[in-house]
Formats: C-alpha cells, sequence, structure tokens
C-alpha cells in the first residue's frame, strides 16, 4: 500500500513539475519565472525525499537539505539581480 | 497495517496539495495571485512528505530521526522571504510609487528609493 501510495505522490509532484515548466517557458514577467524557479525546487525537495523513502536509506535527507540551501540563496541572488542590477552591494 | 494506512494517507494527501499549487501557478491569472501556490506546496505538500517519512523511517524502519524536521523549519523560514522578494520583483516591473500609498515613514518605499546615506561614525 505504500508503494501505490509513493507511486501517486510521485505522479503528482513530477506533474507538478511539468506545470511550472510550462509556467516558466510562457511567464510573461521575469517575476513569475523566478516563482516557478522557486516552486519547482520545491518540488524537486519533495522528489527527492520521496526517492529515500523508496530506496529506504536516510542519504536523500542531505541532499534535500543542500538542494532547499541552494534553492533558498538562487532565489534571493535572482531577486536581487533584478531589482538592483548587482547581488551584493 | 494502521502504521501503513497512516503513511500512505499522508503520502496521497502531500501528492493532492502538490499538485493543486502546482496548477495553482498555471490556473491564477495575475502574477500576485500566482505567489499564493507555492506556499502550498511548501507547507502542506513538502510537510507532508516529511511527515510521511518521519513515520516510514521511526515505525517501520526503527530508526527515528529528526532531521526531517530541521527541512521543514529551514523551508517555513526561507518561504517568506522569497515571497516578499518576489513581490518586490514584480512592483518594481510593474508598479510605479505614485500608485502606492504613503509609506507613513520619513524615507519612501525601499523599491524605489534608495537606502539613506548613514552618517558617518564619531573617530572616522
Amino acid at each position: 500500500m505504500i508503494t501505490s501510495a509513493l507511486i501517486f505522490a510521485f505522479g503528482c509532484f513530477g506533474l507538478g513539475l511539468l506545470l511550472n515548466l510550462w509556467r516558466i517557458a510562457t511567464g510573461p514577467d521575469s517575476a513569475d519565472r523566478i516563482l516557478a524557479l522557486d516552486t519547482m525546487v520545491i518540488n524537486i525537495i519533495a522528489l527527492l525525499i520521496l526517492y529515500g523513502i523508496w530506496q529506504g536509506t536516510a542519504v536523500y535527507y542531505e541532499a534535500s537539505m543542500l538542494v532547499a540551501m541552494v534553492g533558498f540563496v538562487s532565489t534571493v541572488a535572482y531577486c536581487r539581480f533584478v531589482l538592483r542590477g548587482d547581488i551584493i552591494e | 497495517m494502521i502504521v501503513e494506512i497512516l503513511i500512505s494517507a499522508f503520502l496521497v494527501i502531500a501528492g493532492i496539495f502538490g499538485i493543486v499549487g502546482s496548477l495553482g501557478m498555471i490556473k491564477l491569472q495575475e502574477t500576485m495571485q500566482r505567489l499564493h501556490a507555492p506556499t502550498k506546496a511548501t507547507t502542506l505538500g513538502v510537510g507532508g512528505v516529511l511527515i510521511a517519512s518521519m513515520l516510514y523511517f521511526g515505525l517501520v524502519k526503527g530508526e527515528f530521526s529528526f532531521h526531517e524536521l530541521m527541512i521543514t523549519l529551514f523551508l517555513f523560514i526561507t518561504a517568506p522571504i522569497s515571497a516578499n522578494f518576489i513581490a518586490k520583483t514584480f512592483m518594481q516591473a510593474n508598479m510605479r510609487a505614485k500608485d502606492l500609498p504613503p509609506s507613513q515613514s520619513e524615507y519612501g518605499w525601499s523599491v524605489y528609493v534608495d537606502p539613506p546615506k548613514r552618517e558617518a561614525p564619531e573617530g572616522e
């Protein structure tokens, strides 16, 4: 039963990634694209943790923690660049 | 058996919230409305997956750990900050300072006005 629920969750988050990709391709504004990239990072964190449950190892927590940190820093850096033309003033 | 039902329920709820959050990115019309979508995906989607993984490793595998709560905490701390930055980016591109109410302070809104120059400290 856990296996079927895992497959369902994998499908949901994978489809979510595709929808975010659509928003990145068609987003009229740069704010839309940053937002879609941020959501993509969150979906990838969920996928990594699901893969960790699937494999039965705890290695993927470290990976998802790193992805969370890199995703936050890249979102803030992209926003700073659009806002001020510079990342660290 | 009950543990399996609980873990599966958390996984299914997390998947539904994840797909709703990402569908909102497509469905909603305005950029400011679209800011809602990743909040749902973060709070309930990733939160549900993390609770399911905590339960799985604690009750099925027998190795309980609180690592997952760290990821939840980190996402809860960073989500409002990135949402604020994205809203500022949108305002800078699409709104002007005269459309906004006054900031009711000595200086204007930080998106449009440069930060005030700080006085040099004594002895420099």
